[in-house]
């Protein structure tokens, strides 16, 4: 007799895909619990954490932000190896206008999402018209470079850059604030990209001709994707800027452009959801790696081949998947 | 109909590379006519329809639209003007279902500007124009994914997304290739109706006895260069387009 | 002053074609773009290190094995990871970069690290031309860029697999209709783009040490030549070298050392600006067939 797998939907999500699910509290909390995990545990960690874990969140956070920004972006058939690059321009934004003008991080922060976001978008406006490749190898490219050019400049600080910065007003407000953005980025840009706005971002992805040939300016929107990840980006740089109270070359380090990436190709590129379930993994593991040292990359680079080779949906689709479905031998029928 | 055709290209050329893809061809299409073209393979045909959309640069040449030179431009700013076109290799989005497909023709700047910038429910409006293209509703084939859909569904999702754009002038590259009989007489009546609405239409084809019922006028191409233009019947009389698809007696 | 920099500037646009050759040929042929080229640039360099010097083998041998070696890992890496995510262009990037980024820090985690891991020249003679000091590697470096482009060229134009990489080049699919077999290629391409690494770096490097961070160094070099001079046209990379290799010596000498990067950066932004495809580009911007 041979058998074949199967899967179909769990009764329980077959009975709550519909509008009578209201009337049962089983159904509602069957949704609303993926939801509400994520909510209510980011919001009560940083009560039971220790300060150093507290930090861990907070990086935590910023790494999720990051691979929430690339996972746009490769959703707009953008890959982008340079992370880095928005994280960068707006912890130099931040700290300069903090430094220079005295301005305080309630006003530098933002500035610093909107300025840096806008300065990355101009840097890569050339590159938009060109095949992803193109865009791949010039966001790896130019972080590297950016840190030859303040070296050898010497500007804002050059090799030693700027410190001093000022702080954010507690311990507390930093990780809240982090955790805060953290849920209004992944729950606000999931239902973006859910929209039909991100429909059409897809689309570029799936078939640029056919958009094009839709009536719709495909670089203008590739141009709108590109700065929403990039201020994202830069928040988390302009963060970051005001809690360590420095700026300075490390900001365009490798790690803030590879380890999104991983987080994303790990959780499952494709739902926003997944890169930060990938940063929730990863930034604790490299944690408590941290005694291995340099190994700690090599790691990186090997998940990032294992999973986008073997496991490519990703652990979050795969998690989902066993959430709404189950999987059963049946007979193969004549 | 109007003094002034809707659509004027003249003295169009075309080189890629060495190769002379389009020789100083001219035409006018007058509005609400339907215009075929026709030719052998490689006659240059698609070349055209892409060199009036703006997928192609013309080497020399002029388009004009409603009074508009449109030569050079982006191929989004031709379609917000009124023309729309489907592609031969149709270009669905497979991973879609056909009515999410239809979302993003909606949501072009040219759908709202004539919707007056708001829109009504676009599913909905997908669904309906789905159904017009022959999407039976009670089958629920228009929430099938588009990788599972067959050519014949996939060419009116093709055709639904095209008119979805509300065109003035609709450019169909060779719609029937891949259809069975019973399939191309299912899609004439839309056109026909297309044309009642008064709609412009260009058909690029390749099945000549359904274009000749539904054609006003025919223009032939034979590598590059327009070789009779006129009647279906007067222009299968001419010796040079018998040439071109028969050969000629060595 | 000014004939030594040219001089330099010479050898400096040769040794970045070499550097620049193997990306070029795999990203052309097959349209792969090797992320850890760097790696596969200084595992290079280490294994005829270490067949050097723990193994106690001749130089030239050593050489030989290293760049061998790095051949044959190159296919090994397309048999096992590139071929399963062909086509998709996210998973190749993704792929091929992980593997150089737990390569090099995988060597920089084994301690290889410091001034003794160094290749000793092959000839240790220098010579006055142009009022300036060149030492006979330097020569040697251009006079292997020269034999590898000329026999990269002749290898293209009159061998019957090098006809056949050309042909997937233009045209994968009609290639693939004759009969030519497109993942043997493929593996072909990913190979002989590192061995040429591994060639590049065994010449190069003697001038310095081995250290890792030259790893993404050359990957950032060997991307900045083909995006200038086009990717996957060999005469673009070579104009490429010399743009880039005079402006940088150029600057060098009568400016400063720290702005050599700024100079790759700037021509690298005005060629996207200008010329999106490159300086002989053969990526047009988004046309292809309908």
């Amino acid at each position: 007799m041979k058998k074949r797998k199967e899967r179909i939907d769990r009764g329980i999500k077959a009975r709550s895909g519909d509008i009578f699910t209201v009337c049962s509290w089983r159904e509602m909390t069957y949704l609303a619990f993926p939801r509400l995990l994520p909510i209510v545990g980011c919001l009560l960690l940083p009560l039971i954490l220790s300060g150093y874990w507290q930090k861990v969140l907070l990086s935590v956070a910023v790494f999720a932000l990051l691979a929430i920004s690339w996972d746009i972006l490769a959703q707009s058939s953008m890959v982008s190896l340079g992370q880095a690059l928005f994280f960068g321009m707006g912890a130099y934004v931040a700290g300069v206008f903090n430094h220079y003008f005295g301005w305080s991080p309630f006003v530098t922060i933002p500035l610093a999402t909107v300025l840096g976001g806008a300065f990355c978008t101009l840097l890569l406006l050339p590159v938009l018209r060109l095949r992803g490749i193109y865009f791949a190898m010039v966001t790896l490219i130019i972080p590297l470079m950016l840190v030859r050019v303040i070296e050898a400049s010497k500007i804002f600080g050059g090799t030693e850059g700027i410190s001093g910065l000022s702080p954010l007003p507690s311990a507390w407000v930093e990780v809240y604030v982090a955790v805060a953005a953290l849920l209004a980025a992944l729950f606000g840009f999931r239902r973006m990209m859910d929209s039909d706005y991100g429909l059409v971002l897809k689309g570029i992805n799936d078939n640029d001709r056919s958009v094009m040939n839709a009536g719709i300016n495909i670089y203008w929107y590739k141009v709108q994707a590109l700065f929403i990840s990039s201020a994202i980006g830069a928040f988390a740089g302009a963060l970051m800027t005001h809690v360590y109270m420095f700026v300075g070359m490390p900001v365009f380090a490798l790690d803030y452009s590879i380890l999104p990436i991983a987080a994303a190709v790990v959780g499952g590129p494709g739902t926003l959801a997944g890169a930060t379930l990938g940063a929730f993994i990863l930034v604790p593991l490299s944690e408590l790696l941290r005694g291995i040292g340099g190994l700690r990359i090599v790691f990186y680079g090997l998940f990032l081949v294992i999973f986008i080779v073997a496991l490519p949906e990703g652990l979050f689709h795969y998690i989902q998947r066993k959430y709404f479905q189950f999987e059963r031998l049946v007979e193969v029928e004549k | 109909m109007n003094a002034r055709p809707l659509l004027q290209v003249s003295q169009l050329r075309k080189a890629f590379g060495g190769v002379q893809a389009i020789n100083q061809v001219s035409f006018d299409v007058s509005s609400g006519e339907l215009l075929g073209i026709i030719g052998p393979n490689g006659s240059g045909k698609t070349t055209i329809v892409n060199l009036i959309t703006g997928f192609v640069k013309p080497t020399s040449g002029e388009v004009i639209y409603k009074g508009t030179n449109i030569t050079s431009w982006a191929p989004h700013r031709i379609v917000r003007l009124g023309v729309a076109r489907t592609f031969q290799m149709v270009k669905p989005f497979y991973q879609l279902p056909a009515y999410k497909n239809m979302i993003i023709p909606l949501y072009s700047p040219r759908v709202k500007g004539l919707a007056g910038g708001k829109y009504g429910d676009r599913n909905a409006v997908a669904l309906d124009l789905l159904e017009d293209v022959g999407f039976e509703r009670d089958s629920f084939v228009a929430y099938k994914v588009a990788s599972v859909l067959p050519q014949g569904y996939l060419k009116r999702l093709e055709l639904a997304k095209a008119i979805a754009l509300q065109p003035d002038l609709l450019i169909l590259d060779e719609l029937f290739s891949g259809l069975s009989l019973a399939e191309v007489a299912s899609m004439v009546p839309i056109i026909e109706k297309l044309r009642q609405e008064g709609k412009t239409i260009i058909m690029i084809e390749h099945r000549l006895k359904e274009l000749f019922r539904i054609a006003d006028r025919i223009l032939v191409l034979n590598y590059g260069t327009k070789i009779a233009e006129g009647a279906a019947e007067q222009v299968m009389e001419n010796d040079a387009v018998k040439n071109a698809y028969l050969g000629t007696e060595a | 002053m000014f004939w030594g920099t040219v001089v330099y500037a010479v050898i400096n646009s040769v040794s970045l074609t070499l550097v620049a050759l193997g990306f070029n040929l795999t990203f052309g042929i097959s349209g792969v773009a090797n992320f850890a080229y760097g790696a596969f640039y200084i595992g290079a360099a280490f294994l005829c290190w270490i067949f050097l010097n723990t193994l106690h083998l001749p130089y030239l041998l050593s050489v030989v094995i290293a760049v061998l070696t790095t051949t044959g890992v190159g296919a090994l890496i397309y048999r096992t990871v590139l071929v399963r995510v062909r086509g998709q262009a996210l998973s190749e990037v993704i792929a091929t970069f992980g593997i150089g980024l737990a390569i090099l820090e995988l060597f920089r985690y084994l301690g290889f690290i410091g001034f003794e891991y160094t290749l000793p020249v092959f000839v240790d003679k220098s010579f006055m031309i142009a009022g300036a000091f060149v030492d006979m590697q330097r020569i040697f470096i251009v006079i292997i860029g020269a034999a590898l482009v000329t026999g990269l060229w002749l290898f293209t134009h009159y061998t019957s697999l090098g006809l056949a990489f050309r042909g997937i080049a233009q045209d994968e699919r009609t290639a693939l209709t004759f009969g030519m077999n497109s993942d043997w290629i493929a593996t072909l391409s990913v190979s002989f783009g590192a061995g040429l690494a591994a060639i590049a770096s065994t010449v190069i490097i003697p001038l310095g040490t081995i250290s890792v961070s030259e790893g993404y160094d050359v990957l950032i070099r060997a991307l900045a030549v083909c995006i200038v001079g086009g990717l996957g046209s060999t005469g673009g990379v070579i104009l490429a070298s010399f743009v880039i290799g005079f402006a940088e010596r150029f600057t060098d000498t009568y400016v400063s050392t720290h702005w050599t990067m700024i100079v790759s950066l700037a021509a690298l932004l005005i060629v996207l600006i200008v010329k999106p495809s490159g300086l002989f580009g053969k990526q047009k911007e988004l046309e292809e067939r309908i």
